[in-house]
């Protein structure tokens, strides 16, 4: 307990403020707008909380179902973590946190029951679509998990279907269908925890210190969806029950930004 | 040939704008000569005094000169000392003899003078080939900073920050009460006694830097302070 | 029959709508956003970076390393698998080669000046629009440069040479060569000039002079983007 920055922003927390002067179970501004690749992507949506950017895009293909799910079609999420987007990355294939931030935003959209994925099954056995959500982070300012799934959901509302002519795509020719959408929103909140504080959101220099996170999807119908803890501090079961009632709190919020 | 100017003294000029034509003027910071005309290679504000113009640069970063007094944070320790990083793309080094006078045994835990984490303030001494840089900590005021954070400014702006003879940042210390040093590299470390009087600090240290060009600022910070000021204890 | 008319209405010399912004990515230390009609670019300077391994330095100034990417959504068809392409290595590097005459990296010896391209949305003209963000970025970043670089996608459609063509353009197919052209207009001289399909000599000339013509007005609105930010407050 010896980082200068540390001290001083936890003095800051035990006040009830994160550095930036908000409350400790508050988000910073949020916005967002959707088709910004319309010319491209069959959907796409652009989400900013703070100074943290993420775009993310929806292209659709047609491909052979899983041999265990014949009757479904697929979801994809693939996010890049690259250097465009902050200084403490760098170039090459996907590591382990994009890797686990990809996996937690299929967790919530998948078990979130968001995407109904038997109405993507065009011929049972041979042809379904199979959706990819491809996750850019513009500018990482903190707190990229809720960022991400927050545009990738924006981009999954905002997506249509493209022609199929002759058995091909005809990607510059969406139609008016959207996707097969759950009415209910699932959505996620991190919930962090540095010391005794319980905070969401942090920036990225708050980030680089916090103990332990706990991101959590919640349906519409408060039920969790989805769980990742991350950090290296272990949680008491009081703690997670604090965080998922904060979680449920904010996810309604998140939802009322949203609709 | 009579020499031309091409522009105006503090006009916004662009990297590769033509400021001046024939040998009368003289190529100052951030100019090129290319024959006859006078080329800007930044972002800036033209400086004309006689015959002498500079572009002042209204963005860009730090590069290390010897004798800058820069704040930074220690990002490793060995036994023979620190690694500091300061805004630069490599560490500086901080050797222990470099620290004090007194003599530090061998097997010495350094942490307990500067540890990980922690902000200085220290000297450049010495830059060999951009990568290796040494820096000290005898000096007057060079020391360890404590618990604060760090805003980040362009370093062209520090001056405007310092203002005449300390002037700026004396009256930022006095009307938010915050704790406040300004390195060469563009780091301040900042620390108040509350959330509100480092906003404040940090909105007008922004204000600063976004405003530094346009003439009047030290009128405008201050009448800018009193009316925050005023707001705060609700007048 | 040739291809008299273009698709989009617009004449051979024109343009599409172009806008340009700089201090789009907060984290790095200069960026922009370049659009030319619907093609999006945003670049990102992060400025010096350490350089290892060691055999990469130069100690006499910095390396400059361009990387474009399309961002997997951004293509024309089907999803751009993620990760570098042949084509888009190929792109990083001439990229480098057009910026790399107006940019001086002495100080920044021994380190790297890493550009970062992506493409979040394209209609033909990638690499152009990903110059032109890219020098603003530059610019942006504070790296020293003697001139802007502006940059455009010219086309041979059958006899007709279009400035600045889309992707319907470029998919024509009784006949089209696609040219990109970048240019130090300062100093008059040309960095970048890669080209596919048949072309002319005389062909070659017009397109070189219609690509200054619409550099030139490129240029203008580049100058622009990097004057708003100090400008808007001048008017206060």
């Amino acid at each position: 307990m010896n980082d200068s920055f540390k001290d001083h922003a936890l003095n800051l927390f035990s006040t009830g403020f994160h550095i930036d002067g908000r409350k400790l179970d508050e988000y910073r501004e949020i916005s967002y707008e959707t088709g910004i690749s319309n010319q491209s992507a069959e959907g796409s949506a652009r989400v900013k909380i703070g100074m943290t950017e993420v775009v993310v895009g929806i292209k659709m293909e047609i491909g052979e179902p899983f041999p265990d799910r014949l009757d479904e079609g697929g979801i994809i999420v693939n996010a890049e973590l690259k250097p465009f987007s902050s200084w403490k990355y760098d170039s090459g294939p996907p590591g382990i946190n994009a890797i686990e931030l990809s996996r937690l935003v299929d967790r919530v959209i998948r078990e979130g029951k968001y995407l109904d994925l038997k109405k993507l099954c065009i011929e049972e056995g041979k042809r379904v679509w199979i959706v990819f959500i491809d996750i850019y982070p513009i500018n990482d300012a903190g707190n990229l998990f809720d960022a991400s799934i927050l545009a990738s959901l924006l981009a999954l509302r905002d997506a249509k279907f493209p022609h199929i002519k002759n058995d091909r795509i005809e990607y510059k020719n969406l139609s008016d269908e959207s996707l097969p959408l759950s009415k209910k929103i699932p959505l996620s909140c991190t919930v962090f925890i540095c010391e005794e504080n319980i905070i969401i959101d942090p920036d990225s220099d708050e980030e680089n210190f916090i103990d332990a996170r706990l991101t959590i999807g919640i349906t519409e119908d408060n039920v969790i969806c989805a769980l990742q803890k991350g950090g290296m501090t272990p949680l008491t079961a009081e703690e997670i029950d604090k965080m998922v009632d904060l979680a449920m709190k904010k996810t309604k919020e998140l939802r009322e930004i949203i609709k | 040939m009579a020499g031309r100017l091409l522009i105006e003294d503090k006009e916004v000029v662009i990297p590769g704008q033509e400021l001046a034509e024939g040998m009368d003027y003289l190529p100052g910071g951030n100019i090129i000569r290319e024959g006859e005309k006078l080329i800007s290679v930044k972002l800036g504000l033209v400086n004309v005094s006689n015959r002498l113009l500079k572009v002042i640069p209204l963005v860009g970063g730090y590069s290390p000169k010897k004798g800058d007094m820069v704040i930074g944070r220690i990002s490793s320790i060995s036994s023979m000392g620190w690694r500091v990083n300061f805004g630069w793309a490599y560490d500086a080094g901080l050797s222990v003899r470099d620290c004090f006078d007194r003599f530090i045994e061998k097997d010495e835990d350094l942490t307990k003078y500067y540890n990980y984490g922690d902000y200085i303030i220290t000297l450049i001494t010495n830059i060999m080939g951009n990568k290796i840089i040494d820096i000290s900590m005898k000096g007057t005021g060079l020391r360890k900073l404590g618990p604060g954070r760090i805003l980040k400014i362009c370093p062209a702006k520090v001056p405007r920050v310092i203002g005449k003879q300390g002037s700026m940042i004396q009256m930022i210390k006095e009307y938010t009460n915050c704790r406040l040093l300004v390195g060469q590299n563009g780091f301040i470390w900042l620390s108040g006694n509350n959330i509100e009087d480092e906003l404040l600090a940090i909105k007008v240290i922004k204000k600063i830097e976004d405003e530094s060009h346009i003439s009047g600022l030290t009128d405008r910070i201050k009448e800018y302070l009193e009316g925050e000021v005023g707001i705060k204890n609700g007048l | 029959m040739g291809y008299e008319k273009r698709y989009d209405g617009r004449k051979f010399d024109e343009l599409r709508p172009m806008s340009a912004r700089i201090g789009v990515v907060p984290n790095s230390s200069g960026s922009a956003i370049f659009q030319m009609g619907k093609t999006v670019a945003i670049a990102a300077v992060y400025a010096p970076k350490l350089l290892f391994p060691q055999f990469l330095q130069d100690d006499e100034k910095g390396v400059l390393r361009c990387e474009y990417n399309l961002m997997s959504f951004s293509g024309s068809g089907e999803r751009v698998r993620p990760g570098p392409s042949r084509r888009s290595k190929e792109i990083s590097m001439v990229t480098e080669k057009a910026l790399l005459p107006v940019l001086n990296l002495k100080e920044y010896s021994n380190c790297a000046v890493d550009v970062y391209i992506e493409l979040i949305q394209t209609d033909a003209g990638t690499r152009c629009a990903g110059i032109c963000a890219a020098s603003l970025a530059l610019a942006d970043a504070g790296i020293p440069m003697n001139d802007l670089i502006s940059a455009v996608a010219i086309g041979r459609i059958e006899n007709k040479i279009a400035l600045d063509v889309t992707k319907k353009e470029e998919d024509y197919e009784n006949g089209m060569a696609d040219i990109a052209i970048a240019y130090s207009l300062r100093l008059n001289k040309i960095t970048l000039l890669q080209s596919d399909g048949d072309l002319g000599r005389d062909e070659l000339q017009d397109a070189i002079k219609l690509a200054k013509i619409g550099c030139e007005k490129i240029r203008d609105v580049q100058i622009k983007a990097l004057k708003a930010k100090f400008e808007v407050i001048k008017d206060e």
